[in-house]
């Protein structure tokens, strides 16, 4: 991460050369600055803005004759019986999702690890799923998900068992679709935790197999140690997908039933259709805060751990 | 060991030499057996999504269902692409995705270059705004964007897609971890030739990127052409939808029991991104190794 390279110490003491470096990065930078302005920072902030006023569809052509509102939003939200609900469903998609997504795509990571053939196949079919369109497999999942006739109520019913409506029960449609977002997202971890398993020196591995730990010893106080830092980063990109959920619900439940399924995101999109403009920002500014929150306590919590870890 | 080196130079190798641990850790069958069972699972919905696409809609909503078609027919591509609008949802798909391509491939390279290479004021500052730009969520930003494209005139239009996503973070970070291992004696050489510092980039270090500008152009096209929230916002009308937008409007709409035909969009949807992602993957796992991310 030096920012410093040889080639421009070596020129510093050349001061046009320097002036027409800085001249030609900011030429170079200029494309992404200002579309970054324009199109991020700018909304960033005017989002932040518009939470604290009363902004409606109504005032879209005449954005700053709003009125300032100061907190109501805010306050409005936090009392909102439906937003408390959907803070809550966004909670459980976060808290089942991380975990489950995490432990798949490590389990097949250290599989795929170990074999000595098709290891490049059994990767690339594994991450299908993640390039394809949530919204379409959305569909595809909805469909399987039938109560009757759908593929999980057939192959349940080989078996005995008169499967539930899964997307019609207020407690089972949650979990179906985070069962749904795991299979589509798990691909992009398997290949983050695979570069990492990749570093780990077989050697360690191996003296300790020599001197007769377990595999699962193996895994738990080697593998797991010195995979630290790769998991703390795939716990946080994860998070941050599980925060926006949206796209899975819009499509298989619409956020139903009784809003059981719906999310923060969802929320806030609802309440852009209504002409909310503002109240939509505030809830909008919540999760963000919620995912700075998360990547933060993220870094802070396997940080620590880190540190008092074994390994170095 | 050395036993084995003589056969193994016969036949191709297999594997790289630093991967074999020697006889006692080949791989146990069962491992090969759970990893395929596995696989099996997971490509199954799109086996059976392109199975029931096939079938009529009689046969799509059968109990118990038919696994191979009992007649086989392109009634729901053709419903698709002849009384709806799909060409047209592809077209704009297609026309949103390559330009935003296209923008990321030059201004992500350009300021990957700038910040890989070269020693400039605010140079820290950029890149700490590159790396928090990844990780502001579209929610926030969408109902600000709305208004200012409906005030700039751009509502309901493709242009309207494409901006906010002409540069992203993504491919910065990506271009700079490819730049920054390229030799430094590359750019003092030109330097030295009296080369200008724009005219290095776009004739010396350019040309050496086609990796990375692979990666970053298929990674970039198969999240645009995925996209979803900002475009649903965006198009208003029917003839502004991109695929995704159509097929989760027909989802929840008057066409939301019709499983053969939205099954039949899936696959419309899917089906190009998968053949791109299994011609050109090599790309995209190097991509996710350089990055880290998706």
């Amino acid at each position: 991460m030096s920012t410093i390279s040889p080639s421009t110490d070596r020129v510093r003491h050349v001061d046009p050369t320097r002036r027409q470096q800085a001249v030609a990065a900011w030429a170079l930078a200029l494309p992404f600055v200002l579309l970054f302005v324009v199109f991020s920072l700018g909304p960033v902030l005017a989002s932040l803005g518009m939470s604290f006023t009363d902004m409606r569809r109504t005032d879209i052509r005449d954005p700053f004759a709003v009125n300032p509102v100061g907190l109501d939003n805010y306050v409005q939200l936090v009392q909102d019986p439906l937003f408390r609900k959907v803070t809550l469903n966004t909670l459980l998609y976060l808290l089942l999702g991380v975990p489950a997504t995490m432990a798949v795509a490590l389990l097949v990571a250290v599989g795929i690890n170990r074999v000595e053939r098709f290891s490049g196949f059994l990767r690339v079919g594994y991450y299908l799923p993640v390039v394809t369109s949530i919204v379409a497999v959305s569909v595809v999942w909805k469909f399987l998900y039938r109560d009757n006739g759908g593929l999980f109520n057939t192959v349940l019913g080989w078996v005995g068992i008169d499967g539930p409506g899964w997307l019609d029960s207020t407690t089972l449609a949650l979990p179906s679709l985070v069962l749904m977002a795991v299979w589509r997202n798990f691909g992009t971890l398997m290949v983050i935790f695979l570069a990492g398993l990749q570093t780990i020196p077989q050697e360690v591995d191996e003296a300790a197999e020599v001197d007769g730990a377990s595999g699962w010893a193996r895994f738990r106080h080697i593998t797991l140690p010195m995979l630290r830092p790769t998991l703390l980063f795939g716990a946080v990109i994860t998070g941050l997908g599980y925060l926006q959920f949206f796209e899975e619900a819009f499509v298989m439940t619409k956020g139903g039933p009784l809003d059981s399924t719906r999310s923060a995101t969802y929320f806030t999109f609802d309440q852009f259709g209504f002409g909310n403009y503002g109240y939509a920002a505030a809830a909008s500014y919540l999760l963000f805060l919620a995912v700075v929150l998360l990547t933060w306590v993220q870094f802070r919590w396997l940080g620590e751990r880190d540190e008092k870890g074994a390994t170095r | 060991m050395s036993t084995l080196t003589a056969e193994k130079q016969a036949a191709p190798p297999k594997a790289p030499a630093s991967r074999d641990g020697g006889e006692w850790r080949r791989t146990p069958g069962w491992l090969y057996a759970v990893l395929f069972v596995g696989l099996f699972l997971v490509v199954i919905p799109f086996v059976w999504m392109l199975l029931s696409s096939l079938k009529p809609e009689a046969e799509v909503r059968s109990v118990p269902p038919t696994w191979w078609p009992e007649t086989i027919t392109l009634d729901n591509y053709e419903t698709l692409f002849t009384k709806l609008d799909f060409p047209t949802y592809f077209m704009n798909s297609a026309i949103v995705a390559l330009a935003v391509t296209a923008g990321n491939m030059v201004f992500c390279s350009m300021l990957g270059y700038a910040l890989a290479k070269l020693d400039f004021p605010g140079k820290k500052a950029l890149f700490a705004i590159v790396l928090g730009t990844l990780m502001i969520p579209g929610v926030v930003t969408f109902v600000p964007l709305f208004v200012l494209t409906t005030n700039i005139g751009l509502s309901n239009s493709l242009i309207g897609m494409i901006l906010p996503f002409l540069a992203g973070p993504f491919g910065v970070f990506l271009m700079r971890q490819f730049i920054q291992s390229l030799p430094d004696e590359l750019i003092q050489a030109a330097r030295i030739d009296g080369a200008g510092e724009l005219r290095i980039f776009f004739s010396v270090i350019l040309p050496l990127c086609g990796p990375a500008l692979a990666t970053l152009g298929i990674l970039t096209f198969l999240t645009s052409w995925n996209n979803f929230l900002w475009p649903l916002v965006v198009a208003q009308t029917e003839d502004k939808y991109t695929l995704p937008v159509a097929l989760a409007l027909y989802s929840v709409g008057q066409n939301a029991t019709q499983y053969g035909l939205l099954l039949a969009g899936s696959v419309v949807v899917v089906l190009p991104v998968l053949a791109i992602f299994l011609v050109l993957q090599r790309h995209i796992m190097q991509g996710i190794a350089m990055t880290g991310i998706k």
